[in-house]
């Protein structure tokens, strides 16, 4: 029996206890055969840090399209940055930063920012709190989950948990929330995945800080069940341990977001194997007084993106010198970006689509997709900017190549593309980096070829199959008259899953077949090249 | 096992209603490691049992609701918001007349009926686990949907006090006379309930009544009655002496007590009669008591009943009597620490008041439950809640639906709030032993019993369900309506508002200024300002049939009160 299989098979459903969210967890049928089981696996260390900034951040604002700049300014004189004052990104004179984010553009410079614009999906919601649901579970506009995308990662790459959890492969928390709420997005399809921690030292949520109990009899109660409430975080002394072997080395701002972002470095530089960490910052719902009346770069907008970019900065910073760089993304994301016209009271309204910046030393640097079109066609001022990347492509890049996700999971975690990927894989992830991907360690457990992605393609694509063992394996590609135009994979493999490209730029469009021999297993698929 | 027979197994006797810590139930792995090594010494109150006469508000409401029934719900808030306190509190402790109504089948395997029927006057004596089962979902639903009155507080409190085990008797059908006995005497004569209670059929069979005949005196019943049910065990101060009795009063009563058999009616059935007098097995001797009991001597003879009274008489006549039930009183309603001053100024005076009144425990309830004492602020918010009262008092809180005839589904829902409270540590029907609850006289942990890492995770996960996927049998669900509960507030649009009644109702501590603001910047508009909910909700309320804006609230408001049943507030009361 295959490692996940008997994992599944040894926990069944209905014996998964709950969690409460964020709040405490328990070991429950600690097993010593199960953690011997999961020590054959190759775990990933690598983290993802997801920023998420409430309200709904005015893109354009934010990522500058000086390319369209003049539209721009006849959308939004009373709110425009001055041009003069936009920061320029090297390499592309299309795209330029808000003046406060200095920290970020440096970043970019060093390729280590990738700036993916246009980023939402058909049928935009405009409520916060549908929108905030939407980017956080992976749904469509008309589906609801019950689970987070973060979340159901981690049931497929930690499954069964938590039973057996901790253990010696992942002794840590799956992910931390920094704060006091886990995030949907951590939540899985049987119940929390992460916990939320506001301070390291005292990893249980009193909420409204420390404010200690009278001493009255209820107080005294209080403060007994507070202090079970507590006792019950497995993780407590890993988290506290981690923290308390580093200190920050960088020099970060003054700000909250400065704050969670030093506990994130000092929990991944102390060596917590916790896959995911989510951070907030909120206060970008700017509707009224977004900048200063005359200093259209200073004012409430200029005060949040400065403190980001800053922080992030530090961060990034922090990471390279605590030499943990090369293990660590981040995603910035907001539920909405704001319409194109500004409004009479200095400020944006609800919008849509809105630049997703990703950003480590192992990120692809550079602007994904163009700047947005401010006009129609017919030359009027826009109401709402157009998606260019649905959100998902932008997980699916970050689960694919950054935690090694296998098509299998991808399915489980994103569901069957629903949403249009018109460019393929973004390609956010830098290719040393690919090229290094893990995997989540699972072995498969059969052989199998997956569907060629993206398909319909032009003129790449992907092909991926998976080994349950070494295998001598044979690639072949067919056109539709049966003729074999290529060879993509010949000889010995190991277990586990492959990827091969399949350029078609040489040929003429067409539908062609791929097959696989590995081990006396033999499939055929069909992929569509449409130029 | 007994209680007896596991404590001594462990450290042969010991006395659970000493003042002195039971070193051996210390050690149990339930009890968490911060609960009270000592008894606490917090500040107290010093008002007494003068008639209350401060303000009388939404504070006070609760407080009184919280304490008399097994939750707050909105009716019952509305009902005494138009009442003032003296009218709210006699109101509370004038019990309906009880339509008792019966258990019903609904297991369709159950030979004596189908679904629906009832099996307590049955002739076949069939003790499957399904008539217990409908026995304690039927008693459920009579605490889940009690009147606004104090009467399921008190049918529990002599339970609790009276202790039968239903998994132990061969009967359920004993159970349920057992539980219409406490009913029909639940604010009635303390002295007339044990007169009663000794002759139900159920407690014979638990304490081995039924089996004490003059050859071989059964003494369980005899030490019971006066260890825990009448008189209590003080501190062992002489070879057999327990400061208010001696071993020879046990064996004393013992005598006085032989003779009584469990009664069927001749056609199998069990009626109201559940026990019957076997003159020849009775001991006709006479029976002489200690110094405790003025050397008292019962005279033998063929009337058993007669013996009892007088047995009754004596252990009455005794004024710790009244103290020992008023200290469990004292425990049920306001706090386990009975401190020298409470002992003196509230004790004493609740025991003058039983004897008074010549053992009906009525006046006892009003008088305390109109004191100065009882709405001192001190003495609110520092219980912490049984099982039931979390469990019930959740759906009551929210006014969650249930099926509303099918047999089957109404009797799985009750089922499953009775088996969720059993699995947090109160299993009603079945306390750990003759003792009852731990949490009402182990000293020095007291309510602390209730909460370990175990129960609060258990606790929080099933008011996570509750308010999230809710339960589902049968073909019916049950869950909590985030949006009905908020629409019963006096501003949903406004945030603030939500916060401030919705903890105020849920939560028997008032929240900091602070926790408040973290309720709303973190949980419920997360980095938004207060606008954005009240557009949020204009939104919903222009078109409630629009799903979207529908579930964009209701997840909001889910959160919060998922996150507001967490809190360590949530289990006190």
């Amino acid at each position: 029996m295959k490692r996940r299989e008997f994992l599944r098979r040894a926990a069944p459903v209905s014996a998964l206890p709950f969690l409460v969210g964020g709040l405490s967890m328990r070991a429950y049928g600690r097993s010593p055969l199960l953690e011997a089981l999961l020590a054959s696996s190759t775990a990933s260390d690598r983290v993802l840090v997801i920023f998420q900034m409430n309200g709904g951040n005015d893109g354009l604002n934010t990522v500058i399209p000086l390319d369209v700049y003049s539209d721009l300014a006849a959308a939004r004189s009373n709110i425009l940055i001055p041009e003069g004052l936009v920061l320029p990104l090297s390499g592309t004179a299309a795209t330029g930063l808000h003046p406060a984010m200095s920290g970020m553009r440096a970043m970019y410079d060093d390729a280590r920012l990738a700036i993916v614009q246009g980023v939402s999906y058909p049928s935009p919601n405009f409520s916060h709190f549908r929108a905030t649901d939407i980017w956080l579970t992976g749904a469509d506009y008309n589906q609801e989950l019950g689970s987070g995308w973060v979340g159901r990662y981690l049931d497929e790459a930690f499954p069964g948990f938590p039973t057996g959890y901790p253990n010696t492969v992942m002794p840590d928390p799956l992910a931390i929330q920094i704060g006091s709420v886990l995030s949907t997005g951590l939540v899985g399809t049987h119940g929390p995945m992460g916990m939320a921690i506001s301070n390291p030292n005292s990893s249980y949520i009193l909420p409204g800080g420390s404010d200690l109990a009278p001493d009255t009899p209820s107080g005294h109660e209080l403060t007994f069940i507070r202090n079970v409430a507590q006792q019950t975080q497995i993780y407590t002394t890993a988290v506290k341990d981690a923290y308390a072997r580093v200190n920050n080395i960088a020099t970060y701002p003054t700000s909250s977001l400065a704050n969670q972002l030093k506990t994130v470095a000092r929990l991944v530089g102390g060596g917590l194997k916790t896959r995911v960490y989510v951070v907030n910052i909120g206060g970008f719902d700017t509707h009224s007084s977004q900048t200063d009346s005359t200093n259209h770069e200073l004012g409430n907008h200029a005060n949040l993106l400065g403190a980001m970019s800053g922080a992030i900065a530090a961060f990034q910073e922090d990471l390279a010198q605590l030499a943990v760089d090369d293990r660590v993304i981040g995603m910035t994301f907001s539920e909405f970006g704001r319409r194109i016209k500004s409004n009479a009271s200095g400020g944006t309204d609800h919008g849509t689509a809105v630049p997703v910046m990703v950003f480590g030393k192992n990120v692809q640097g550079g602007v994904f997709g163009s700047s947005p079109a401010i006009r129609t066609t017919s030359g009027n001022i826009k109401d709402n900017l157009d998606m260019q990347f649905d959100f998902r492509q932008v997980y699916f890049d970050i689960l694919r190549d950054w935690f090694g996700s296998s098509p299998t999971q991808l399915q489980a975690v994103l569901g069957t593309p629903r949403f249009a990927l018109p460019q393929g894989p973004l390609g956010i992830i830098s290719p040393s980096a690919v090229a290094d991907v893990p995997g989540d360690g699972a072995v498969p457990r059969e052989f199998s070829l997956l569907q060629n992605y993206p398909n319909p393609f032009n003129p790449t694509t992907e092909i991926r199959f998976e080994l349950p063992r070494a295998a001598s394996v044979l690639l072949e590609v067919f056109n539709a008259a049966g003729q074999r135009v290529g060879v993509l994979a010949e000889g010995e493999r190991s277990a586990g899953v492959h990827t091969v490209r399949f350029d078609a730029s040489s040929l003429s469009s067409g539908l062609y077949f791929y097959r696989l021999r590995a081990g006396g297993f033999v499939e055929t698929k069909k992929a569509l090249f449409v130029r | 096992m007994k209680r007896r027979e596991l404590l001594a197994s462990i450290v042969g006797e010991s006395d659970p209603a000493a003042s002195t810590p039971i070193q051996s139930v210390d050690q149990s792995p339930s009890i968490s490691r911060f609960a009270n090594s000592s008894l606490p010494n917090v500040q107290r109150t010093t008002a007494g049992m003068e008639p209350y006469t401060g303000v009388w508000g939404t504070e006070q409401i609760l407080h009184l609701l919280r304490r008399t029934t097994f939750g707050v719900t909105r009716a019952d808030f509305t009902t005494l918001k138009n009442k003032t306190m003296v009218q709210a509190v006699d109101l509370i402790t004038t019990v309906p007349p009880d339509e008792l109504t019966v258990p019903l089948i609904y297991d369709a395997s159950d030979p004596a009926g189908s679904p629906g029927s009832t099996w307590v006057n049955g002739l076949t004596n069939v003790s499957s686990g399904s008539r217990l089962n409908s026995l304690k979902a039927w008693w459920t639903n009579l605490m889940l949907n009690q009147p606004l009155s104090i009467r399921e507080k008190m049918v529990v409190f002599w339970h609790n006090h009276f202790v039968t085990e239903f998994s132990s008797l061969p009967d359920p059908r004993y159970a349920y006379r057992y539980l219409a006995l406490l009913r029909k005497n639940a604010l009635g004569n303390f002295k007339q309930l044990a007169r009663e209670i000794t002759f139900d059929g159920a407690m014979l069979r638990y304490l081995n009544g039924y089996l004490n005949n003059k050859n071989a005196p059964d003494e369980n019943y005899a030490r019971e009655l006066q260890e825990l049910f009448t008189i209590g065990k003080g501190p062992q101060i002489g070879d057999g002496d327990y400061t208010n009795y001696t071993e020879q009063d046990v064996k004393a009563a013992a005598h006085v007590l032989t003779g009584w058999r469990i009664y069927q009616n001749p056609d199998g059935s069990v009626g109201l009669q559940t026990s019957s007098f076997d003159q020849t097995r009775h001991d006709i001797g006479n029976k002489n008591f200690s110094y405790h009991y003025q050397n008292a001597t019962i005279v033998g003879g063929i009337d058993g009943a007669r013996e009892v009274d007088e047995l009754l008489g004596i252990i009455f006549l005794q004024p710790e009597t009244a103290k020992f039930l008023c200290r469990k009183i004292y425990r049920w309603f306001v706090y386990y620490v009975i401190d020298d001053w409470t002992e003196l100024n509230i004790i004493s005076h609740m025991a003058d008041t039983l004897r008074a009144n010549n053992w009906n425990v009525l006046p006892v309830l009003k008088e305390l439950l109109k004191s100065a004492h009882f709405f001192d602020t001190v003495n609110m918010g520092c219980m912490i809640k049984d099982p039931l009262g979390l469990t019930l008092g959740t759906c009551r809180h929210f006014g969650v639906s249930f099926p509303p005839s099918d047999v089957v589904q109404q009797y799985s829902m009750w089922n499953y709030l009775w088996s969720t409270a059993s699995s947090i540590g109160m299993n009603p029907g079945d306390p750990p032993d003759v003792a009852g609850w731990k949490a009402y006289y182990q000293v020095p942990q007291y309510y602390e019993i209730w909460i370990n890492s175990d129960t609060l995770t258990k606790r929080a996960s099933w008011t996570n369900r509750m308010v999230s996927s809710g339960y589902s049998s049968s073909g019916a669900k049950i869950v909590i309506d985030p949006l009905a509960f908020v629409l019963t507030l006096s501003d949903p649009s406004d945030p603030n508002r939500i916060i401030d009644e919705a903890a105020q109702y849920l939560l028997a501590v008032p929240l900091t200024a602070s926790q408040k603001t973290f309720l709303k910047e973190e949980i419920l508009i997360p980095g938004l300002p207060d606008y954005e909910w009240t557009i949020e909700w204009s939104l919903y309320l222009s078109d409630p049939t629009n799903t979207t804006a529908r579930n964009a609230v209701t997840n909001r408001l889910r959160a919060l009160l998922m996150f507001l049943m967490q809190m360590p507030e949530y289990q006190l009361m």
